[in-house]
């Protein structure tokens, strides 16, 4: 059979002084027509590098192709002049891109940008116009076309966003749609819900898909071929069951390695607690002014909780969900309206700032953004040391702390005297927990550390996590939208929707049986690599 | 270091930059070497009034109504314009990173008023509210110092607000209060470190206003009458404009290019501490 799309010899440069100097080095791909053709890799490995080849979005001419060919349809893509090009893309290629909140114009009605790609390549009379628009917005599941279609898209959540990217992208049935992460801004429910949605399109109309991801779970789900990616080239590609089953490139190997895999862990805890919480809430109030009645959103409701010592408290749950309040309220960083919260038997104050000094020690937090949660003007050293020079600690001694906590999370002590920008995010993590760290805490609020990783660092930081863990004799609350992370790292967990906790117990128990309705909700939409697999093999 | 080097060779890139950078550096050496390089004092009267330039030995610029050296004036001038640039934006810096930080960081209710604050002072249209500063407390060199700053201020407070709101937010300050940091230690070594980089380039471009803003209120008569500043002369020699072009024109021209520079600098700092600004061309 002919392939709908064959890369062959494609080779990407970048501009002078960027970390390498092709993007994409010698990428031969083979897209079989009426398939998904999967390309996975970790972040700089090239991946949308060769979505927006094919699509001809390259920044040109800094980042231009440089070798091979691009087939599709009989021609070579590569050579086409911009005016062939654009009636190529849209019409026989669709594409939808990663973030559904930044992609659709926000000051134009859904319909209209629909119609757009519709004028570009295909007039038509206006009824049969609007038409064609509802029933692309019907095409996707979208709930009551006829009127979305004047609406303008803050109404819509980021899952039904997608949707209507999907359908624009749709609306001239192309051929080919290339989705580019489509769903990895997406929580896990509307992200099982996307995918379904994806492959039903694919089949019901018979196109190919080309199909970028970083997720490995996702390709499980979604994939017929798949062609993994590093620096640029492709280590390995054949079909999806084999390749998945069976990888033979130590690179995939260990990137399939790396995945979590859920299995619960049996209980660490000492059963002395050491954290109790009960009937903390807090409500946000926003947009109010000297005559406006502000906005409420209640980001959590009466939660009740406790973490024993030497225990690792798992929160789980969608964004808005409100675990990472529920972090800061337990840090204090953000005071709770009511509620006590008991660290050791005493009574903490709701806000940081009124709580002794000692105490501020003892409760610590690892953030989720590794870029952001380092100040990128201060020495990594002076960075850790500064809790403890708080403490009151003299300030050569805390420096020479910080490089003896730096040796202890893996790295050399003399990076304590370099910048932020000189690391990568997982060595940037790894400086965030040392700092964490260096004021003794007994209590570490980890606010979703590896969700900006990529897998296989995020193996190694998770790892690192138990470690220290062990090491300091720390409790941990791990917050993470992640099941099958929560399932390793924790012993217990507490799910939480709308921000209250609806379910909480021993991780096995929990996983096993879980009785609250949106945790057996959960469980189902996450994608579950292994058993995937094991469905797929049986 | 590597910092150093990479804002260098950005800010390099920028060849109108540098040649204003160039441009206000001979400014700088005219004002600070004036009574060594002005042949005459600024205010002697050396000569026949309305000499045109390269008439006379010893005034190669001519000279003004009353026969004094306008290249001495020019010279002369450089210095009181600079130095009263110079003061008055530091002096609104200082006011408006305080006003700025403090909103920016504490939020809420003293954000509020601090800002409507800020805004009595932008209310006013500026210039006018300089005059009638200038008017009220006669014209010396701090008067007009104060006033520069007082209309110049809020801009500053404002951009500052702005940065800190963003930064607030970031995790690493939210780190700094965990490690038990105070207000004062997060908003001097965590916040305004890392919103240096505007404030700076705003400063520059603060400089060339004020001297704009000195030379109106010179030209209008509101200067100081013990200093001879570029203003001043082009203000004195508006009546005889169609008689003598050159006592305007040489005044004129200084401060032109000199605010020139300042604005080319401005946007080569820009370009400079502008660090995600990796390749692009110029």
């Amino acid at each position: 059979m002919k392939p709908a799309l064959l890369i062959e010899g494609l080779s990407i440069r970048l501009p002078a002084g960027a970390d390498r100097a092709l993007a994409v080095e010698a990428v031969d791909l083979e897209l079989p027509a009426g398939r998904t053709l999967c390309v996975v890799g970790e972040s700089g490995s090239g991946k949308s590098m060769v979505a927006n080849a094919v699509m001809g979005l390259l920044p040109r001419p800094q980042v231009a192709p440089v070798a091979g060919r691009i087939l599709f349809e009989g021609r070579d893509l590569l050579a086409l002049p911009e005016r062939e090009w654009r009636r190529v893309r849209g019409c026989r290629i669709g594409m939808v891109f990663q973030e559904p909140m930044t992609s659709l114009n926000p000051v134009m009605r859904i319909g209209e940008q629909i119609g757009e790609v519709l004028d570009a390549h295909q007039p038509l009379p206006r009824a049969e116009r609007r038409a064609r628009i509802v029933g692309a917005l019907g095409d996707v599941g979208l709930p009551d076309p006829a009127t979305l279609i004047d609406s303008f898209p803050f109404r819509l959540s980021g899952g039904q966003r997608q949707r209507v990217m999907i359908a624009a992208a749709l609306v001239l049935e192309p051929t080919l749609l290339i989705a580019d992460e489509p769903t990895t801004a997406l929580d896990v429910t509307t992200q099982a819900q996307i995918l379904a949605l994806m492959r039903d399109l694919q089949r019901r109309k018979g196109m190919s898909m080309l199909f970028i991801t970083h997720d490995f779970g996702v390709v499980a789900d979604i994939a017929d071929e798949v062609a993994v990616m590093q620096r640029g080239r492709v280590v390995e590609r054949g079909a999806a069951r084999q390749l998945l089953n069976h990888p033979q490139h130590a690179y995939t190997q260990a990137l399939i390695a790396a995945i979590p895999h859920g299995r619960t862990r049996a209980s660490q805890a000492a059963g002395r607690p050491l954290l109790q919480v009960s009937g903390l809430c807090k409500t946000f109030r926003s947009g109010g002014g000297l005559f406006r009645r502000p906005r409420e959103v209640p980001a959590a409701q009466a939660v009740d909780l406790h973490v024993d010592a030497g225990e690792t408290l798992g929160v789980v749950g969608e964004s808005g969900s409100g675990k990472s309040t529920l972090g800061r309220l337990l840090t204090g960083l953000i005071a709770a309206d009511a509620g006590h919260i008991r660290f050791d038997g005493q009574e903490l104050a709701a806000d940081l700032r009124r709580r002794p000094r000692a105490d501020r020690a003892a409760i610590q937090m690892v953030f989720q953004d590794p870029y952001a949660s380092l100040n990128p003007r201060h020495v990594v050293g002076a960075a850790i040391a500064a809790g403890p020079i708080e403490q009151g600690m003299a300030r050569a001694q805390a420096l020479a702390l910080a490089r003896e906590l730096l040796g202890r999370v893996g790295l050399d002590p003399e990076a304590a005297d370099r910048y932020p920008h000189e690391f990568s995010g997982g060595q940037r993590q790894r400086i965030a927990i040392a700092r964490a760290l260096a004021t003794r805490p007994r209590l570490i609020v980890a606010d979703e550390p590896v969700s900006a990783l990529d897998v296989s660092v995020q193996a190694q930081v998770l790892a690192l996590f138990e470690q220290v863990r062990r090491e300091f004799g720390l409790s941990l609350v791990f917050i993470t939208h992640d099941l099958r992370v929560a399932a390793q790292m924790c012993d217990r967990l507490a799910v939480m929707k709308g921000g209250r906790i609806v379910e909480t117990g021993d991780t096995a128990t929990l996983l096993a049986s879980p009785q609250h309705p949106y945790t057996r909700e959960l469980l189902a939409a996450a994608p579950h690599f292994h058993s995937a697999l094991e469905a797929a093999g049986a | 270091m590597t910092l150093n080097s990479d804002f260098l060779r950005r800010f390099r890139r920028n060849r109108g930059a540098v040649a204003g950078l160039v441009a206000l550096l001979m400014v700088g050496l005219v004002a600070l070497l004036a009574p060594w390089l002005a042949a005459h004092d600024p205010w002697a009267m050396v000569g026949q009034p309305f000499l045109p330039p390269g008439q006379a030995p010893g005034l190669p610029l001519g000279s003004d109504a009353l026969g004094r050296d306008v290249a001495a004036g020019l010279v002369h001038g450089a210095r009181v314009s600079l130095l009263i640039a110079l003061v008055a934006t530091a002096v609104s810096l200082l006011l408006g990173i305080t006003v700025g930080a403090l909103a920016g960081y504490h939020g809420g209710w003293v954000d509020a008023g601090l800002m409507r604050f800020t805004e009595l002072f932008q209310a006013v249209p500026g210039f006018a509210l300089a005059i009638v500063v200038v008017a009220i407390f006669q014209p010396t060199l701090v008067s007009i110092v104060g006033a520069i700053a007082l209309v110049s201020w809020p801009s500053v407070a404002r951009l500052v607000r702005s940065e800190f709101l963003s930064l607030r937010q970031r995790e690493f300050v939210a780190a700094a209060q965990l490690a038990g940091q105070g207000s004062l230690t997060i908003i001097f070594r965590q916040i305004l470190p890392n919103a240096v980089s505007p404030i700076v380039v705003m400063g520059s471009l603060m400089v060339a206003s004020s001297i704009l803003m000195e030379s109106g209120l010179s030209f209008l008569g509101l200067g100081d009458p013990n200093q001879m500043t570029w203003g001043y002369m082009v203000g004195a020699a508006r009546t005889a404009l169609r008689q003598a072009w050159w006592i305007a024109v040489f005044p004129g021209l200084a401060i032109a290019l000199t605010v020139l520079a300042l604005n080319l600098v401005g946007e080569g700092l820009s370009d400079g501490l502008n660090t995600r600004l990796g390749g692009r061309a110029r």
